[in-house]
């Protein structure tokens, strides 16, 4: 069978787009290359922060609710002479005699691990139905978003706060409150972009062939919107991350004597008006990761979304 | 009936409606209070009559459809019922009006927010639409990068920096933001520099940056490149062209983020022990006051769906297809 | 001849105003520059108008733009002179470009809707480039303004301008725009694919106006667009473009006679399919006085019968808001009728598509007119035919790779696209893959909804040959639904006429196309511009003396 018409044109010999493909590894190396210094300082952060999450059992100097001395000693920044700095306690000891430094550094595992859990919990069930209602049009699509915008309209931390005050602020009333609150805002964001995708032709093909609803979740919406979920889990994570910290400074998140870095403000905090700058040690580790998912997630936004700049 | 004053209206009802479902959800979160809270609330001292009178007084038996109305009706003037607090101990004398906690803290919390609205809102607007215009420059890049950084900052993180460099360190503002009934205007902003400064930090940092990417947008709209090859200048272009689409963004900006002001307001109250509705809130959550904290709850929740409808409405009203339709 | 022709003919050509030499434009992206515009010159004269052709891709819009001195964001004009009138627009000021932008050289969007500020009147953007640029007073420019409105055709021409753009319909937003360009008198106007968004019917008025107006006031124009015949009513002089180079400048009569290039033959030669009409008995769809609604009330489609012969190919045409894609959507179950059935081997199907069998599913097939949008764009070309191959007919592993394979043969592509994204296929092997994707389930009726629509010509050409071909070889049949006539000339047997929900006339291809005509179908067939450059005054002059013509709705 002859693929040439008259004029010397074949299908294969088409030119094609000029983009060539590269693998996954190869655009990951990339895009790091070409990263601005802000995006790396985040990822060294985070990296950072993860790597005494995680290994905070090994690397802290002593236990997180052990006692060891006298109750506000100094930091070594803080020291002077009338207040000479103990050489056990790098960052001076709390309201209780426990060391900072160590309280740090379980705060890095405890209030990272239930922001992260938070977090996932709250992907998990905005994420899943703002994806299911893009396809399951009708009453369903209706009823969810009425829902979600009266929660949202009662003002997050309001909210949690109200909520906690009437289950208890454990860690697992913690979790869950603040996952279904923030869920909202996964469920606006992914049913705004799956509403994208779904009035694509292909999604209409599957339809039209028969697949079932997981299928086409599973298949056609959610490989598509993955960047805009990914910068959002960021986001979100900063968000909780945040949200927690505060609740714990104002004495409804984490309870003591559980290490955790919005706690630990509070305690120390009539500190600030002696003049110590110990308390801002957890305030400003809270900031810092903060600030470093923020830039790694600004950096990611820029590049997938395309904006032309002016050259 | 001209379509924007049907639109508004529908908006309007919608919001009402959404502050009476919510309302219900505030109200019926009641339910799931633990059953020996009672005794909690009054202390392990308190008799059986003492409870028994408590929780008729709090109408536990009555079904929930009837309390809920009572409380309603209630609400809408002004009485939220009484505290839970001083109850314990068994002794009556101490109660309180919740409404009576509420109304002086009230007030101060207004003062502080509009305060700060109207150091932050123009700052903001004025810093987003340059970055904006000037994107790329180096003005833009460090704008954006300090006010990324400012949004990561929690609160009372920045609250604190402030009370360590300008009250202990340099004795330039108080470090406690005690306002009172008797307190003079001009002292009363004194007193509230330091939370006000803070706030405005934050809300400018959010504020600039939304602005900035609704400009920006805007700016890329094919109406945009027309005016320019029509040789309109660069400050016609702006003002006449871009500007007249560009409130809806911009009000729902500023909305947005007067809203976020009402949840900022809360650290920043505690932080500076300022008495407003915030610190009521949150010691009343501390000692599981529910009466006053479900009041609190629905004076956020109905600010924060008032200035939402405000923006709604500012958007509808300025929207070309509505008011001149076809 | 007319004396509009006589006039045309004559027109003055002046001095020369524009001249580009060897300008190279390229365009940011991918991290690098890509060459845009590769070494193009282009002269104009005074009065004269050229028309640029070519295909999507071939720069005819960024040298457009250039020759205003404009370089869109992410685009820069690398090297070349571009001389207007002396001036060489490269060297001079922005303020002096400016000055000049809106005031002696003028732009047409291809999109009014988009180019205009939903927020003001038109008649203030009308006049706002003659008032920037200080050619006139307020009064006198809306005075002006109103002038042009009423020799564009547009209705009610001294109110008009007092609506605002969401008002008005496409067509007059379009002629509005060509008032706005022609209100400071410009000396050269460029014209961006004006009517390329408009239906057929309203661009035959767009066009008119158009012409009449740059001839009234002795203007230059470049007219930028891929439509041969549309170019071939406007234009003195032919540039056609491919991939960034000139291929071949000729004036309009001689390049339509005698194009030299191999490539400008290709461009003039596709019309030259044509299929013989058959019939069949057999019928193998049948929809049967469908009613469908969309909701509240309004009827899209009413009294709808269309039979579908076996093996054949039925063109269903219309212009937007006909019902063609309306009753496709019907067909295959996305929206039930408000009544009617829908007959398949003489046996109704569950009117909405939950209701239908996979084998029912798998009879009825559908392509798409955006082949970019039909396909997941992180799928491989494996996973887009293999997925109806997987479930439709159970293949697995070796046996499902062989059949892949057997159908890129079939569609003329070979086993090594098997591995290939979306992305990096060209608009026509994109189409293919959709096409081999519906084969994938062995159809006895393929649905394509404009498929060839949004190709260049050429590949329109290999696809229509390639769907005959496996009509041939499969038995299979097509729904054809377009707005294009000479498609409907190549490849169908019989021909459905839709206008605003209903069908107008159904037949055999040869009654259809042939008097006498239905008002509508005359108005639809006249409508296409046909290559001949008098083509557009005979039919004014034809319609003029008709007098009762029906009127397009823009």
């Amino acid at each position: 069978m002859s693929t040439e018409t008259d004029q010397g044109y074949s299908a294969a010999g088409e030119v094609g787009a000029v983009r060539a493909r590269r693998t996954m590894s190869e655009n990951i190396w990339r895009g790091l290359k070409k990263a601005p210094p802000t995006a790396w300082f985040g990822m060294i952060v985070i990296s950072l922060y993860l790597f005494f999450a995680i290994f905070a059992g090994i690397l802290a100097p002593y236990g997180e609710e052990e006692v060891l001395g006298a109750a506000y000693l100094p930091s070594w920044f803080d020291a002077d002479k009338d207040f000479p700095w103990d050489p056990r306690f790098l960052l001076g000891t709390d309201q209780l005699g426990r060391d900072m430094l160590t309280r740090l550094i379980y705060g890095a595992r405890n209030t990272i691990g239930i922001a992260v859990a938070t977090t996932a919990l709250s992907f998990g069930i905005g994420g899943t139905l703002g994806v299911l209602v893009t396809i399951q049009r009708g009453w369903f699509d209706q009823l969810m978003s009425r829902f979600v915008d009266v929660l949202m309209a009662i003002p997050g931390l309001i909210f949690a706060l109200m909520l906690l005050s009437i289950f208890g602020s454990t860690v697992t009333n913690l979790i869950i409150i603040i996952a279904v609150l923030d869920a909202t805002r996964v469920f606006r964001l992914s049913r705004a972009v799956a509403m994208n995708v779904v009035v694509m032709d292909y999604v209409e093909a599957a339809k039209l062939r028969g697949e079932g609803l997981f299928w086409i979740m599973r298949k056609e919406i959610i490989p598509n919107i993955m960047p805009p979920l990914v910068a959002e889990f960021g986001l979100r994570f900063c968000f909780v991350f945040l949200t927690i910290s505060a609740l714990s400074f104002l004495g409804v998140g984490i309870q003591p004597p559980t290490a955790d870095w919005g706690s630990m403000v509070r305690e120390n905090a009539t500190l600030i008006t002696y003049g110590s700058a110990t308390p801002l040690f957890p305030a400003g580790a809270i900031a810092l990761l903060t600030v470093a998912v923020n830039f790694v997630v600004d950096w990611f936004l820029h590049k997938t979304s395309g904006l032309r700049d002016e050259h | 009936m001209h379509p924007v004053l049907r639109t508004v209206l529908q908006r309007l009802g919608l919001g009402l409606l959404t502050l009476l479902v919510v309302s219900i959800i505030i109200f019926s979160s009641l339910i799931f209070l633990p059953g020996d809270f009672a005794t909690a609330i009054l202390g392990q001292a308190a008799t059986p009559e003492t409870v028994a009178a408590f929780r008729k007084e709090l109408g536990l038996d009555e079904p929930a459809i009837i309390r809920y109305f009572d409380w309603l009706r209630g609400a809408l003037v002004g009485d939220f019922g009484t505290s839970f607090s001083g109850r314990s101990g068994g002794s009556a004398g101490a109660v309180r009006q919740v409404a009576d906690l509420i109304e002086p803290r009230l007030y101060n919390t207004l003062f502080l927010a509009a305060m700060t609205a109207v150091i932050a809102v123009p700052l903001a607007l004025t810093l987003g639409i340059m970055a904006a215009l000037y994107r790329n420059s180096w003005f833009d890049r460090a704008v954006n990068a300090a006010t990324l950084t400012t949004i990561s900052f929690p609160e009372f993180f920045v609250a604190y920096i402030l009370m360590l460099f300008l009250a202990v360190k340099f004795d330039v503002f108080p470090s406690l933001a005690n306002v009172s009934d008797t307190t003079p205007f001009g002292e009363r902003v004194y007193r509230c520099m330091l939370p006000s400064i803070t706030l405005t930090l934050v809300i400018v940092a959010h504020m600039m940056r939304m602005t900035r990417a609704a400009i920006i947008n805007l700016l890329a709209s094919p109406y945009i490149e027309m005016a320019q090859l029509k040789g309109v200048s660069r400050t016609n272009v702006i003002v006449h062209h871009a500007l007249p689409n560009a409130w809806a963004p911009i009000v729902n900006v500023i909305a947005f983020n007067l809203a976020y002001l009402v949840v900022g307001v809360v650290v920043v109250e505690v932080v500076f022990v300022y008495p407003g509705v915030g610190q009521l809130m949150v010691d009343s959550v501390t000692s599981r006051d529910i009466p006053v904290v479900q009041a609190c709850a629905l004076i956020f929740a109905a600010t924060y769906i008032l200035l939402n409808l405000f923006a709604d409405v500012i958007s509808i009203i300025t929207n070309p297809r509505l008011l001149h339709p076809r | 001849m007319s004396t509009k022709n006589q006039q045309k003919h004559g027109r003055e050509k002046g001095s020369v105003l524009l001249e580009m030499r060897d300008v190279y434009i390229e365009g940011y992206s991918d991290d690098k520059w890509h060459p845009i515009i590769n070494g193009v010159d282009v002269t104009l004269h005074r009065g004269e108008i050229m028309g640029m052709i070519g295909e999507s891709g071939a720069g005819k819009s960024t040298l457009g733009l250039a020759a205003m001195g404009f370089a869109r964001p992410g685009c820069k004009i690398k090297s070349g002179s571009i001389m207007f009138d002396g001036m060489d627009l490269m060297a001079i000021s922005e303020t002096e470009r400016r000055a000049l932008h809106g005031s002696r050289i003028a732009y047409v969007a291809q999109s009014a809707a988009a180019a205009f500020n939903p927020a003001h009147q038109l008649m203030n953007q009308t006049i706002e480039s003659a008032l920037s640029h200080g050619i006139m007073p307020k009064t006198e420019a809306e005075e002006d303004a109103k002038k042009l409105f009423a020799a564009l055709q547009l209705p009610d021409p001294d109110n008009i301008g007092y609506r605002y753009p969401h008002q008005v319909s496409g067509g007059q937003l379009q002629r509005a725009m060509t008032a706005m360009a022609m209100s400071s008198r410009p000396d050269l106007i460029i014209f961006d694919e004006p009517t390329t968004a408009l239906d057929v019917t309203t661009q035959v008025e767009v066009l008119a106006a158009m012409r009449d107006i740059v001839d009234q006031f002795h203007t230059a124009a470049i007219y930028i667009t891929h439509d041969l015949a549309v170019v071939a009513q406007m234009a003195d002089k032919i540039k056609v473009l491919r991939y960034g180079n000139t291929i071949e400048d000729a004036d309009t009569r001689t390049m339509l006679k005698e194009p030299k290039e191999d490539y400008t033959k290709t461009l003039w030669a596709v019309r030259s399919l044509y299929k013989e009409e058959q019939a069949n008995e057999d019928v193998v769809l049948r929809i049967h006085d469908v009613d469908a609604s969309y909701g509240g009330g309004v009827k899209v489609l009413e009294d709808v019968t269309i039979q579908v012969p076996r093996g054949r190919t039925v063109a269903i045409v219309g212009e937007s808001g006909s019902g063609k894609s309306t009753t496709a959507r019907v067909i295959t179950g996305l929206l039930p009728p408000m009544s009617g059935e829908v007959y398949f081997n003489g046996q109704p199907l569950p009117p909405a598509l939950k209701d239908r069998s996979k084998e029912q599913l798998q009879r009825i097939q559908m392509i798409y007119q955006m082949a970019d949008t039909a396909m997941n764009p992180r799928h491989t070309v494996r996973d887009i035919i293999g997925r109806p191959l997987e479930f439709y007919l159970g293949l697995r592993g070796a046996a499902l790779d062989n059949k892949i394979v057997e159908l890129l043969e079939l569609i003329e592509l070979d086993e090594s696209f098997i591995d290939r994204l979306p992305g990096e296929l060209s608009g026509g092997q994109k189409q293919r893959i959709c096409i081999a994707r519906a084969l994938a389930a062995e159809p006895d009726v393929i649905i394509c909804d404009e498929v060839t629509s949004a190709l260049d010509q050429i590949v329109q050409e290999g696809i229509l040959k390639l769907l005959l071909r496996l009509q041939e070889e499969l038995n299979i049949t097509y729904l054809f639904i377009t707005h294009d006539i000479a498609t409907v000339e190549a490849i169908s047997d019989e021909i459905v006429v839709m206008f605003q929900g209903g069908v107008v006339e159904q037949g055999p291809k040869t009654k259809i196309l042939n008097a006498p005509f239905p008002p509508y179908t005359e108005l639809l067939l006249s409508s296409v511009p046909q290559m001949d450059p008098d083509w557009l005054d005979n039919l004014l002059a034809a319609r003029a003396k008709k007098g009762d013509v029906m009127k397009a709705s823009g």
